[in-house]
């Protein structure tokens, strides 16, 4: 099957990261004798050179207004090869410009354009020009190179320089089979945001959605994945049945979501590697809304018999459902705390929807949501400190609170937003949006914690339900 | 009211003809190629190609396929209850035949729970067609949330032909 063929590589291509990557420090490239004893020396020259300033850092929540100025030029190759993802030299212009595009869309960066910066040369690449780097107002400074080796993998070096300071910061090393080169960008990206930030990483990730066609009356529908930034994207299902709300297993190897497969509505576990589906709850009833505990043990979901929903939990490798809600309303949009010991959702008991939190078993059901309209959508932050939802006040809005339910911040303002999705570092968000009118339309956007860095997510036709996966192993 | 009587009913589907005035405009002609036969047209030569008890017998007999809901609201009112009880004497007269009545959803909600509001509405109108005498086994219910709206506009006259339930005979 060309699909599997496709798959394949991705999904082996995991281990050999988490085996390949060097330890730090990296041999410099070239591994002349002479760059051996680079380390050695910058790191000497940290502690007096340090500026004046404090040490190089972004506020994530001031960085904002500020965005500090970084520079990424084009990452040279050791030697110019061809590989299976195309020549090195090609691959060293299109690193520098993924690290780019992942810090600029992250708001707390101000790249400068790779294509107007100087010609790094490859024995440069650990000992900086700095004279030049001070000259273009940037604070940062990321060099890199890639290298074909003779195993047909590619190696990529990524190194982190205080500009003002002279110094190194931090550098790691990928080694990446040639369909994973992209992953090497993002993963240097991700060293540099979370040694400048403090925060998690989370470039190197994937997104799962339904891409959206057609009029509005008649959508079709495909369960979709790319990366975070919309390269490798791929249809997974071929758009005969309607499929909702895909969501990951914590290990990534699995997707479960909703189908109209066979028009009987139910939840189904999708394997990325093979692309067999497999129906989770046989039952006449429609199962939807499903989601994995993080431990992967079991999937949350909501069923609806004679009209009333409730909150259940099946095994994920299937068995017989356990009730964890009795309530004569809807109860829905079950989401999991990180560690698994409690679960919030929506339930409209009260009258409308509201947001609820309770014990995994199902016990101690409290109501945290109190402010006007409606409240749907609840996803549980994967730091555990915010629980992202819908409002429903007039328009549809993303926003956070607290697990207690205080401290609410609304963060998108238009016409119809709708279930946000944590990225894997709790900092941003994904969500859809919905177009008032006729058209039916419906795309992906982002919104940080601050609500000020707002983007739209490409993708090659509409998209809605996106589910943003944990970071890469 | 007296429109909606069990007995113009019955002497309406007797004679097959269109006489209800709540129907919608008849459906698009056949494109080339397809079997006029199965869509029933409106013109006399094809009124006695009809099969009684068929999905097209029952959209001509019935006051309507279609009940409509108030704003996050799953009752059936008075309008509604005149519809479904067209819609019991006609499955009273064809007592084999299936039907699934399909819930919908307005687009001013969020996905999940619009399912499980689809999931209500087509219960309800189950709930009703049994009280009615209507065997539930002969009844399947399905909910389409807000995936299949029937009138396309953002504002509030689409969004009430939306939330429906469409009971459809299963041939």
């Amino acid at each position: 099957m060309k699909r599997f063929a496709l798959l394949a590589p991705l999904i082996l291509a995991a281990p050999v990261i988490a085996q390949d990557v060097p330890p730090t420090p990296l041999v410099a490239p070239g591994a002349a004798p002479q760059a051996r004893a680079l380390p050695g020396q910058a790191g000497a020259a940290v502690a007096p050179a340090q500026a004046p300033g404090g040490p190089l850092e972004v506020d994530v929540t001031g960085g904002i207004s500020a965005p500090m100025p970084i520079a990424i030029p084009f990452m040279p190759a050791a030697a110019i090869a061809q590989t299976a993802a195309g020549s090195t030299d090609a691959l060293g212009r299109q690193l520098a410009e993924i690290v780019t595009n992942d810090l600029r869309n992250s708001g707390l960066f101000n790249p400068l354009p790779p294509a107007q910066l100087r010609t790094v040369m490859f024995p440069e690449v650990q000992a900086p020009t700095f004279d030049y780097w001070g000259g273009t107002g940037a604070q940062a400074l990321v060099q890199g190179y890639i290298r074909a080796n003779g195993d047909g993998t590619l190696t990529v070096g990524c190194y982190l320089f205080d500009v003002s300071a002279q110094t190194e910061l931090m550098r790691q090393g990928f080694v990446v089979s040639p369909s994973d080169w992209r992953r090497a960008a993002h993963k240097c990206a991700d060293m540099v945001y979370t040694r400048l930030t403090g925060e998690g990483p989370y470039f190197d990730s994937r997104v799962v959605y339904v891409s959206e066609t057609g009029p509005k009356g008649n959508r079709i529908k495909r369960l979709s994945i790319m990366d975070q930034d919309g390269a490798n994207h791929r249809f997974l299902t071929n758009g005969q049945s309607i499929v909702l709300t895909p969501r990951f297993s914590p290990n990534q190897q699995s997707i479960v979501y909703m189908s109209y497969l066979g028009r009987v509505p139910a939840i189904y576990v999708y394997e990325i590697g093979s692309g067999r589906q497999r129906l989770v709850v046989q039952n006449v009833a429609t199962t939807f809304a499903p989601r994995f505990s993080p431990d992967g043990r079991w999937i949350l979901f909501s069923m609806a018999t004679g009209g009333n929903t409730d909150l259940y939990r099946v095994p994920a490798a299937g068995g017989t459902p356990q009730r964890l809600t009795n309530s004569p309303g809807i109860d829905t949009g079950g989401s999991y705390s990180p560690d698994g010991s409690r679960i919030v959702f929506e339930s409209d008991r009260s009258g409308g929807q509201q947001l609820y939190v309770m014990n995994a078993d199902g016990s101690n059901q409290q109501r945290i949501s109190f402010g006007g309209g409606r409240y749907g959508t609840p996803a549980w932050s994967p730091r555990g400190d915010l629980i992202a939802f819908t409002r429903m006040s007039g328009g549809f809005r993303v926003g956070i609170m607290s697990p207690n339910g205080s401290g609410e911040k609304i963060l998108t303002n238009s016409w119809h937003d709708e279930g946000p999705s944590w990225s894997p570092n709790g900092r941003v968000l994904i969500f859809y949006r919905s177009a008032q009118g006729r058209s039916g339309k419906a795309d992906l956007w982002s919104v940080d914690l601050t609500g000020v860095n707002e983007r739209r997510v490409p993708t090659p036709l509409d998209g809605s339900d996106p589910s943003w996966g944990p970071i890469r192993p | 009211m007296a429109r909606l009587t069990t007995t113009i009913l019955l002497a309406a589907a007797l004679v097959t003809t269109a006489a209800c005035s709540k129907k919608r405009p008849e459906v698009l002609p056949p494109a080339p190629g397809e079997a006029p036969a199965s869509t029933g047209g409106t013109t006399g030569p094809n009124d006695g190609t009809v099969v009684p008890g068929s999905s097209e017998d029952f959209k001509r007999s019935v006051t309507s396929d279609t009940v409509n809901f108030a704003l996050d609201q799953y009752d059936i009112d008075g309008t509604a209850r005149g519809i479904l009880d067209s819609q019991v004497g006609w499955l009273q007269r064809y007592p084999n035949v299936r039907v699934t009545i399909e819930g919908h959803a307005d687009e001013r909600g969020t996905r999940e729970y619009n399912l499980a509001l689809g999931d209500r509405r087509a219960n309800a109108a189950k709930n009703y067609l049994v009280a009615r005498g209507v065997s539930p086994t002969r009844i399947t219910t399905i909910s389409y949330g807000k995936e299949r709206p029937l009138a396309l506009g953002s504002d509030e006259e689409s969004w009430a032909q939306n939330r429906r339930a469409v009971t459809v005979v299963l041939n």
